[in-house]
């Protein structure tokens, strides 16, 4: 027997002309863009027609409503995450603020270890939602992105028919029905009657041609299911993409996004993340580990220490007993902030080093940051 | 159309200017700036020097923050979707793509979001509008320059004059509430030194709107600025950084730090301060960048403000003309690249099923299902491990090129177990070994202009002998399997061309490429000779900046 996709031809024929003809798709993909209200209630009237009384999972799709906002305005947001103790700068506020009135998903792009993964969770948190995750690797595809035919389970029901007598057409309606679908998270996502986010890790991990699964469930949130017709979102849910940048993602899959880049906190935040993540830490403890932290930042490493890292490091130093960090500290502890041993080094000799000595060897890279231009 | 029960997208302030029964998604609500109370109804454009509400008496500010505010509203009038498709048509110029999608979304974004509120205002648009962190300086730029100060006709009128002597009365009192020296009162009386004082201060305390209106002070009496002046703002902020000298200040700074310190200062700690307050003062040159680039906006109107700031995106920047901050910025940008030119090259033909049924693996795995074969098994060819030469020109003429290149080269060793790396100039070196062992990039490049054996005559390119040599010592090494990459102008000084070199090579080699950092319209003038060498390679692509590099590796496919 052929392969898998070829198996299928036959019932996918006959269902397309029982699928709704006036099905809109040119205007789809570009409509929603303009108003977030006008997108929904044009989802809603599709909804409608797209019902297919022969479709068992049909049942819940006209109900797609148009969902109360989440959120207040940006600064409700802002403190909402606070509350679960993601401290977020306007940036960021503002973007997930905007993701929920427009009814886009944020493509987060940033360093490793900028909280990238956990703002989507934190939002989850925050507004009460379940998190849907799926983790993107090379070779991921559609049967574990999406939805795969439960093969066996098919198999079972065929042999079981052949001796029960029933013909083939019975069969077949029966084998590609909802039953035999096992869900992956994307379609999982969709089909979520309570209110859902959807986190897709790591986009830049797949390669460019699996990134087209995501673009109907982007920007339409829907899946086409060649066997059963289209699933439609019950409501519309938040979706996060993140990527840590190791290719350039296309073009397609931007444009359906809010791009939202997160990048190391500046000084003040990190101090607030630092206060509010390692319980126990004195201000003043919090305060020299957010200035140590920037100062070796400065410093050109292959990988500057991220947020996460530097809680790490709060946490160790809690953890030794120590209420003022010096040098001969910071460097003893040293390989918790950073993970490369010729970075270790460097920020070693500098911190070691006496500024007093020569300003411009102390300052790292030589010339003044406002001294560049002029 | 818009939704009716979507939430007006501001409050009061800006309600009479909206126009009404607006005529599509994108004038709804977003229509006539968000004056405050002084700039006209209406929407109208009001550049002249009187509020023309003539009841509303104008209220002194009573906060810095506010009279900054006030100072940042007067003179917008200009519709705001007015000004947005030209702030969209100026990032389409600088290089951003933007798409009509975008555009729409960008339209939408904005009415969702109080437009009193210039941080959210930015970062909504940014979402919108930028998808790469690359670009967000170039948008950051366009952006100051289209929103610090709505409308064309902003110009320094006796209003704004008022606000100014406004804020600096503001700037006196807070001078006197922080030191009872008594000094202070209007601006423009400041002695100098007093001005270094309160900067001194301000900075020691990290008072952020002080700075703010220093910053605006500073401009002002120093910069010497005066309309229709042809220079660039940089000239300006020179001159206003020369008279505020900020490393004597950062000298006091750490002298008053050292002397607040309870005990001596220990190194770590000196380092952090002088981190503060460098961060500080770089804060203040912002600041002041800002108002120069506001004034000069004022001064020169929007568009040619626009077009004399417009910077090349980081992928437009091109490797021989590079400054030294373009270059980290374009380091940062070769990674992921270098990464997709090995993928590239070690491309897998996996998704091809090319290979031949694996009757073996089928069977075993049709046992799971009961003896049918349901997912057929293929036995696919295996990829082979590709090599690859690099052979780079270090030489004067591409001096700047190769410095990138070397860079190139180390980030692709890094993705390749099996790649040789070769300089010339008149001689041939191997460099291999240079880069491996080390993480620092800076360092292995240091080594490779010091411990490279690449001068063999004259220091003058070469590029005849440099290929005998290589072919006569390295030439044995190079077979079916290998990829050749010539990185150079082919400046050859009118020597001897050798080019049989490289026909031998493309013979044995699975692939020649040639990659040249000099425009096209240069190639075969003067001493070039690209176009024999030409002729024996795969291909030779024209390779100034990153956009061109990418094309390259997309090619590669």
């Amino acid at each position: 027997m052929p392969r898998g996709r070829r198996r299928i031809t036959p019932a996918r024929r006959r269902l397309r002309p029982r699928r709704p003809s006036e099905q809109p798709d040119g205007a789809g993909g570009f409509l929603p863009a303009c108003s977030a209200a006008g997108s929904r209630g044009e989802n809603r009237v599709r909804a409608g027609i797209s019902i297919d009384p022969a479709v068992k999972i049909a049942g819940s799709l006209g109900r797609m409503t148009d969902p109360a906002h989440r959120f207040e305005s940006v600064p409700a947001v802002r403190d909402a995450l606070a509350k679960v103790d993601y401290l977020a700068d306007d940036g960021i506020a503002g973007v997930v603020y905007l993701a929920d009135r427009l009814g886009k998903p944020v493509l987060i792009e940033g360093p490793a270890g900028t909280g990238k993964t956990q703002l989507a969770k934190s939002v989850a948190e925050m507004s009460g939602a379940r998190l849907i995750r799926l983790q993107c690797y090379e070779g991921l595809d559609e049967s574990k992105a999406l939805y795969e035919w439960n093969y066996k389970k098919q198999l079972l029901r065929i042999q079981a028919e052949r001796k029960d007598g029933a013909t083939w057409q019975e069969v077949e309606d029966d084998i590609f029905s909802d039953d035999f679908l096992l869900t992956r998270p994307l379609l999982e996502a969709i089909r979520a009657e309570d209110p859902v986010v959807l986190l897709i890790d790591e986009v830049d991990r797949v390669e460019v041609e699996t990134e087209a699964l995501l673009l109907e469930i982007l920007s339409d949130y829907q899946v086409s299911i060649p066997e059963l017709g289209t699933v439609m979102a019950n409501q519309v849910p938040l979706v996060f993409l993140t990527s840590n940048n190791t290719r350039e993602l296309s073009e397609a899959l931007k444009r359906r996004c809010l791009f939202l880049h997160v990048d190391y906190p500046d000084l003040d935040r990190e101090r607030e993340i630092v206060l509010a993540k390692v319980p126990g830490i004195t201000a003043n403890l919090a305060d020299q580990v957010a200035r140590i932290v920037r100062s070796i930042r400065q410093l050109e490493l292959k990988k500057p220490p991220s947020v996460s890292e530097t809680l790490d490091w709060a946490r160790t130093l809690l953890l030794l007993g120590v209420d003022q960090v010096d040098a001969a500290t910071a460097v003893g502890t040293a390989n918790i902030l950073l993970k490369y041993q010729s970075d270790i080094a460097k920020a070693t000799k500098e911190l070691e080093q006496d500024a007093s000595l020569g300003g411009e060897a102390a300052s790292g890279a030589g010339a003044k940051p406002w001294q560049r231009n002029a | 159309m818009p939704d009716p029960t979507t939430p007006p997208s501001s409050n009061g302030s800006n309600g009479d200017g909206r126009t009404a029964g607006s005529n599509g998604a994108a004038a709804a609500g977003i229509a006539a700036g968000r004056h405050g109370t002084h700039a006209g109804s209406g929407g109208a454009a009001t550049a002249g020097g009187r509020p023309p509400g003539d009841g509303d008496e104008p209220r002194r500010p009573r906060t810095l923050d506010e009279a900054d505010r006030r100072l940042a509203t007067i003179g917008s009038g200009v519709a705001l979707t007015e000004l947005l498709s030209g702030f969209i048509a100026e990032l389409r110029v600088a290089g951003l793509p933007v798409s009509l999608t975008e555009n729409l979304d960008a339209m939408a974004a904005i009415q969702h979001i109080p437009l009193e509120d210039r941080q959210a205002f930015k970062y909504a648009l940014a979402a919108t509008l930028v998808k790469n962190a690359a670009h967000w300086r170039v948008f950051e730029t366009v952006f100051e320059v289209y929103f610090s100060l709505r409308g064309r006709e902003y110009a320094l009128t006796d209003e704004q004059a008022q606000a100014l002597a406004d804020l600096d009365e503001l700037m006196g009192e807070q001078a006197q509430e922080g030191d009872q020296r008594g000094a202070g009162g209007m601006g423009d009386q400041m002695t100098p030194e007093e001005l270094a004082e309160m900067l001194f201060k301000a900075l020691s305390q990290g008072n952020e709107a002080m700075l703010k209106a220093l910053a605006r002070q500073a401009v002002r009496r120093y910069a010497g600025m005066e309309p229709g002046r042809p220079v660039g703002g940089t000239y300006y902020l020179y001159r206003t950084l020369r008279n505020l000298d900020l490393d004597g200040v950062l000298d006091r700074l750490m002298q008053q730090a050292r002397e607040q310190a309870p005990d001596h200062l220990s190194p770590l700690e000196e380092r952090l301060e002088r981190d503060e307050y460098e961060a500080r003062i770089d804060q203040l040159r912002k600041e002041i960048e800002a108002e120069i680039r506001r004034r000069l906006v004022a001064d020169r109107g929007v568009e040619a403000m626009a077009r004399t700031l417009r910077k090349p995106l980081p992928e437009d920047v091109d490797f021989m003309h590079a400054s030294r901050e373009e270059m980290a910025s374009l380091r940062k940008a070769i990674y992921p690249l270098t990464r997709k030119l090995a993928v590239r090259l070690a491309r897998k033909r996996r998704h091809g099923r090319k290979g031949p049924l694996d009757f073996r693996s089928t069977v075993r795995h049709s046992l799971s299902t009961g003896g049918v074969p349901l997912e057929p098994r293929f036995r696919y060819p295996r990829p082979s491990k590709p090599e690859i030469f690099v052979v780079a020109d270090i030489s004067g003429s591409v001096a700047a090129f190769a410095r990138f290149t070397l860079h190139l080269v180390y980030a692709i060793s890094n993705q390749f177990s099996k790649v040789r790396s070769f300089v010339f100039i008149d001689g041939i070196d191997e460099i291999t070994r240079l880069f491996e062992g080390t993480e620092d990039i800076g360092e292995a490049v240091h080594r490779v202009n010091t411990e490279a054996d690449v001068i063999w005559v004259d220091g003058h390119s070469d590029y005849g002998h440099a290929f005998e040599v290589f072919w006569q010592r390295y030439g044995k090494d190079v077979g079916p399997k290998t990829t050749i990459l010539l990185l150079g102008d082919a400046r050859n000084n009118y020597h001897a061309t050798q080019s049989w070199v490289v026909k031998e090579m493309q013979h044995r080699a699975r692939h020649v490429y040639w990659l040249n950092p000099e425009p096209r319209s240069y190639w075969d003038t003067g001493d070039s000779i690209i176009g024999e060498y030409a002729t024996h390679c795969d291909g030779v692509f024209e390779c100034r900046n990153l956009r061109q590099l990418e094309r390259f590796v997309d090619h590669l496919v």
